[in-house]
């Protein structure tokens, strides 16, 4: 396919993405030269050891940390205009963080809202809509709870939830479920795909788990560190929906075998 | 016994054992009464006291000089304090002046006010708000500085506006800290307008306090004492409770 004609149906656009923090002999390139397209709807892993640069490339596509060199594309329009991160651009991506970030002093239902009231929804229309996304990903019960009463799981489905209200055309995450146990981690992120299927967002997610990886992604990206970059793109040929079960197949994990090679290799 | 009634009676018993002790030694000791007068004196002097309107004139004026300086107290510290914290070159420049102001026992200040203010109510609430003023700034100095930066970037992510911004995060991440700053500022601006009526001026408690030393009414000076006592209490109370309502998730409220 040639490159041109690709480019003007993408979501996602990252190209020749460098990320230097400092300068002078203290400088650390967190993430060098790094192309990227992502199409639309599609589930893409960022995956890589510790300090090599993903979270910054989220970050950056996020509009949350300006580039140095290269540019981030979404639907065609720029995130970053120089150091100053475009509105407008970043308007219909929204990103889930490693800690759930909900607040204490609002309830469930007001945290999941807050994206609605921000942008000045009016009351009703934010709860009923807070609502009916907080079903949908199992806190129906806990919406007047204060987040502190809720478990490590919950919370990490609230802030899901407040990602998901504004019906972003993007959804970043960053390791969202790093710190939740095993059994809950495979639960949520289970839903978290059916979630992601149904509404049809375009989904760039960090983790260093190889297996969560290639069990979520149509694509993983595998990243290097020292220097920051994109060693490998590898396809996961999985029919959707996916089940845990998956998992045990010889085939997912001949590509689990895969994506170990090509993280190795990068080092 | 239970704990839950050990808890009700210790308290009983120890103040009436501190009574008893009190007016046991005042007897075998044969104190004059004008060094220490036994409670019940105190007591009786107390009775004749509220029935006075004196007595509720001057306490009103040392609560309105407390309360108004309180009140411009926390309003400076907490602009002041947010001010700073979001811009630091002005607190780089005003730090020089902080700490000399914290480093300077307040109450030195006192004359220097009724100097420049007079002998009214505006002296006194002036001595009050400076009291007052330093530790609502330093914890809301403190805690507008400390929001977390992730909590920052869901702000940021949102593009909420400033105002936004200071309403739905900085303010109530703050309000905790702040209360408990001002909880410690009310009984300040208590003490500045006693040592204000001390030194000046012919009215509230702290100007009868010093009247009736001068009488040697000794019984009546420990019942101002009380009532002192009494109205610090009512206004702390007040303020945790302001605390506790206003901030009802935070960890010094005590509930999940």
């Amino acid at each position: 396919m040639p490159f041109d004609a690709q480019v003007m149906d993408m979501e996602i656009q990252v190209s020749g993405l460098t990320k230097i923090f400092g300068d002078g002999p203290g400088a650390v390139t967190a993430i060098e030269n790094a192309d990227l397209a992502l199409q639309p709807g599609e589930f893409v892993s960022l995956l890589g050891p510790s300090g090599c640069g993903k979270t910054t490339l989220l970050r950056i596509i996020a509009g949350l940390e300006a580039p140095t060199r290269g540019g981030v594309e979404v639907r065609g329009q720029s995130i970053w205009n120089g150091k100053t991160r475009s509105t407008k651009a970043t308007r219909p991506v929204s990103m889930m963080f490693q800690e759930p970030r909900l607040f204490p002093w609002f309830s469930v239902l007001d945290n999941v809202a807050l994206p609605l009231r921000v942008a000045k929804v009016d009351k009703k229309t934010r709860r009923d809509r807070a609502a009916q996304i907080c079903e949908t990903v199992g806190l129906k019960d806990f919406l007047h709870h204060r987040p502190t009463a809720l478990s490590g799981g919950m919370r990490q489905r609230a802030s899901l939830a407040r990602a998901l209200v504004t019906d972003p055309q993007v959804l970043l995450l960053d390791e969202p479920f790093g710190a939740l146990d095993a059994m809950t981690r495979d639960a949520l992120n289970l839903e978290l795909m059916q979630v992601c299927a149904r509404a049809k967002v375009t989904t760039m997610l960090v983790t260093h788990s190889i297996s969560e990886a290639a069990f979520l992604s149509d694509r993983v990206v595998v990243l290097a560190p020292r220097p920051a970059r994109i060693t490998d793109i590898v396809d996961m040929p999985f029919d959707r929906p996916r089940d845990l079960d998956l998992q045990q197949s010889t085939q997912f994990q001949a590509m689990v075998g895969l994506l170990r090679r090509a993280l190795s290799e990068g080092h | 016994m239970p704990r839950n009634t050990l808890r009700t009676v210790l308290p009983i018993a120890s103040v009436s054992l501190f009574l008893i002790l009190w007016t046991v030694y005042v007897r075998t000791a044969e104190v004059s009464p004008f060094v220490l007068p036994p409670p019940e004196a105190i007591v009786a002097a107390l009775f004749e006291m509220v029935q006075t309107q004196e007595l509720w004139d001057h306490a009103l004026v040392t609560v309105i000089e407390a309360v108004s300086g309180f009140c411009i107290a926390v309003t400076l510290g907490v602009s002041l304090g947010f001010i700073m914290a979001r811009v630091p070159p002005v607190e780089w420049a005003a730090k020089p002046f902080i700490v000399l102001l914290q480093l300077i026992p307040k109450i030195a200040l006192a004359p220097l006010f009724i100097l420049w203010f007079g002998f009214g109510l505006e002296s006194k609430i002036v001595i009050a708000a400076a009291l007052a003023f330093f530790p609502v700034f330093s914890n809301a100095l403190q805690a507008f500085k400390s929001v977390e930066p992730g909590d920052k970037d869901v702000f940021v992510m949102l593009q909420a506006n400033p105002v936004q911004r200071f309403f739905m995060l900085d303010l109530p991440n703050a309000l905790p800290v702040v209360l408990t700053g001002a909880e410690v500022a009310v009984v300040l601006a208590m003490i500045g307008a006693i040592v204000g009526e001390f030194i000046g001026g012919n009215e509230g408690l702290g100007y009868l306090a010093v009247a009736h030393l001068q009488n040697l009414a000794v019984p009546e000076l420990f019942g101002v004492i009380v009532i002192l006592a009494l109205v610090g209490l009512v206004l702390y109370t007040l303020i945790g409770r302001l605390r506790r309502w206003f901030s009802p998730w935070h960890v010094s409220t005590g509930v999940a």
